[in-house]
């Protein structure tokens, strides 16, 4: 998958750059099946990068994850979604050593949970690279119920935990790992505007 | 001295109101018939006698009222007070910096007598009396932030200083023009600014943080940043927009001047002695349309600013579905 290019936002937001080696740095890398393209360009651009490499892959395509064995020494982490590559990523940072790089690539949805993840469990913001790939699709916080959706792609949206029919912020809070979505109809109950799809 | 103290609600059925007194001390943000942002800072010195600038810590007749509100907002959505763990001792300096505050200013309302660290504190109007030992929590009913500001006016943002940034990392968030305390936590300067438009691009911004990183122990400073608020509601969140929204649409020509009101913070940054934060204390004032309307020179001013005011920033404070009404409204008492 190419590389996204993304409309101007506001400062909140984070920016993805593509992922560059810290060489042989003992690291965590994470990615989705369109963020497993990320991993191996940057494998391709430096080879010791694997070498103290701990590779988690959410739900990769066969093909991707056939490559990426052929790439690597350690056996490559697979996990059938976020939620389970979760506790995996908690327990791999539970172990790792000072000086560990955090290389993650997909969508923003599940980089955002992960780093929130992350720097929950100690690691420093500026040990964390992140490169997008694939979906423009965005991890929702409702300011209301709280309830995370994932995977939002179009806006306005429901939230899936309180059902408010809510719109997309660019707000972004990397403690959450999520967009903020907040009540469209809050001051004119039932007045609904066109849904449309979410650009990057 | 006697003091008043108002019985009245900011929900509900809204029986806020200012004195003749709170109006002529309110504090009109407008010195110019103009405005647009700017780096509005200015020493915080203490003020004329009576002025809302008097002292650190204003306490006014809204004062229990306005806790009373305080505690159901809590008692609904506790994470509107939040403390990241290093900041405990931030909310500790803020207590302290209160404390000593109030019971200099304010000594027939309010008492502090220390020895050592056994310190006793006596609130008159809220009826509170505690013996505590400073720095240990377990002596007291809530942590040192949520304790001392749920007795004190305004919203409080504590600053976290790294990385040449300023770091919101703790709060007391109940009465805040539309932004989630929950959300922001964690973020720095720049990030939780990110959604006010134009700002960054002015510069502003930028020169703000700078200034903030150099203030020191001993200086206070502050600013006043405003907007409008229908009815006199201080729990204006995001958490809550589906609830209080509607409302925003309530306005007509005939209740404009009473539904209407003028929303002010007195913003004030003061640096904290152990911890090396700022505080941020964030004091609403409310005043509705007719009462400011009593003084001629304010309803002159108001009527040109909200006229003028840029459509980029009338949209973001969120005015802009009730400006003309608004406007038509103040037109009425200036002969401009
Ligand atoms: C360090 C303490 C400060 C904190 C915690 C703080 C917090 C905030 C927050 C949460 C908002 C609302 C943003 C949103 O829409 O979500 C805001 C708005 C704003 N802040 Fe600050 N701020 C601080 C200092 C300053 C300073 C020193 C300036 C100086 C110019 C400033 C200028 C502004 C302006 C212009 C707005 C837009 C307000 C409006 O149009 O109503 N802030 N601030």
């Amino acid at each position: 998958m190419p590389t996204v290019e993304f409309s101007p936002s506001i400062d909140s937001r984070p920016t993805y750059a593509p992922l560059k080696s810290h060489g042989s740095a003992p690291a965590i890398m994470v990615a989705d099946t369109a963020g497993a393209d990320a991993l191996l360009d940057l494998m391709a651009s430096d080879s010791a990068v694997t070498d103290k490499a701990q590779i988690v892959l959410i739900a990769p395509a066969s093909d991707k994850l056939a490559r990426m064995d052929l790439m690597v020494k350690t056996p490559v982490h697979t996990t059938p979604d976020l939620d389970t590559a979760g506790p995996l990523v908690r327990q791999l940072l539970s172990t790792a050593r000072m000086g560990t790089q955090m290389y993650l690539a997909g969508s923003e949805g599940m980089m955002g949970a992960l780093c929130a993840l992350a720097t929950a469990c100690g690691l420093p913001m500026d040990a964390i690279q992140t490169e997008h790939r694939g979906t423009a699709a965005r991890r929702m916080q409702c300011v209301h119920c709280k309830g995370i959706t994932e995977d939002v792609t179009t806006d306005p949206f429901e939230c899936s935990h309180c059902g408010l029919t809510l719109f997309v912020r660019d707000h972004f809070s990397r403690r959450i790992g999520a967009f903020q979505g907040v009540c469209v109809d809050a001051e004119t109950p039932g007045l609904i505007p066109t849904t449309q799809e979410i650009r990057p | 001295m006697t003091r008043h103290f108002n019985t009245e609600t900011f929900r509900g059925d809204y029986t806020y109101h200012n004195s003749p007194e709170a109006i002529r001390r309110f504090p009109f943000p407008f010195d110019q018939d103009t405005y647009t942002y700017s780096v509005n800072i200015a020493p915080h010195p203490g003020g004329p006698t009576g002025s809302t600038f008097e002292f650190a810590f204003d306490v006014d007749e809204h004062y229990v009222s306005e806790m009373q509100d305080r505690a159901i907002t809590l008692a609904e959505d506790p994470n509107r007070c939040q403390s990241l763990p290093h900041m405990e001792l931030a909310g500790w300096d803020l207590l302290e910096l209160i404390m000593v505050s109030k019971a200099r200013d304010y000594p027939d309302l309010f008492t502090l007598n220390r020895d050592g660290d056994q310190w006793h504190w006596i609130n008159r109007p809220l009826g509170i009396e505690q013996r505590f030992t400073f720095l240990d929590p377990a002596t007291l009913p809530y942590g040192p932030l949520e304790y001392i500001t749920r007795q004190t006016q305004g919203d409080f943002a504590l600053l976290h200083e790294r990385d040449r940034n300023l770091w919101l990392d703790a709060g007391m968030i109940t009465s805040q023009a539309d932004w989630s305390l929950d959300f922001d936590v964690g973020m720095n300067f720049f990030e939780w600014h990110a959604p006010v438009p134009k700002a960054r691009q002015m510069g502003v911004f930028d020169k703000a943080l700078k200034f903030l990183l150099a203030v020191e122990q001993q200086q206070a400073y502050r600013r006043l940043n405003w907007t409008m608020t229908v009815n006199p509601r201080l729990d204006t969140s995001p958490e809550n927009y589906h609830k209080w929204g509607p409302e925003k649409r309530s306005i007509t020509p005939q209740n404009v001047g009473q539904k209407q009101f003028l929303r002010v913070e007195l913003q004030t940054f003061w640096r904290l002695p152990r911890s090396n934060a700022l505080a941020f204390p964030i004091r609403c004032y409310l005043c509705c349309l007719e009462d400011l309307c009593t003084n001629p020179e304010w309803a002159r001013r108001l009527h040109l600013v909200l006229r003028d005011i840029d459509p980029v920033l009338a949209d973001y404070k969120g005015f802009a579905v009730n400006q003309k009404t608004i406007v038509e409204y103040l037109a009425g008492f200036s002969c401009v």
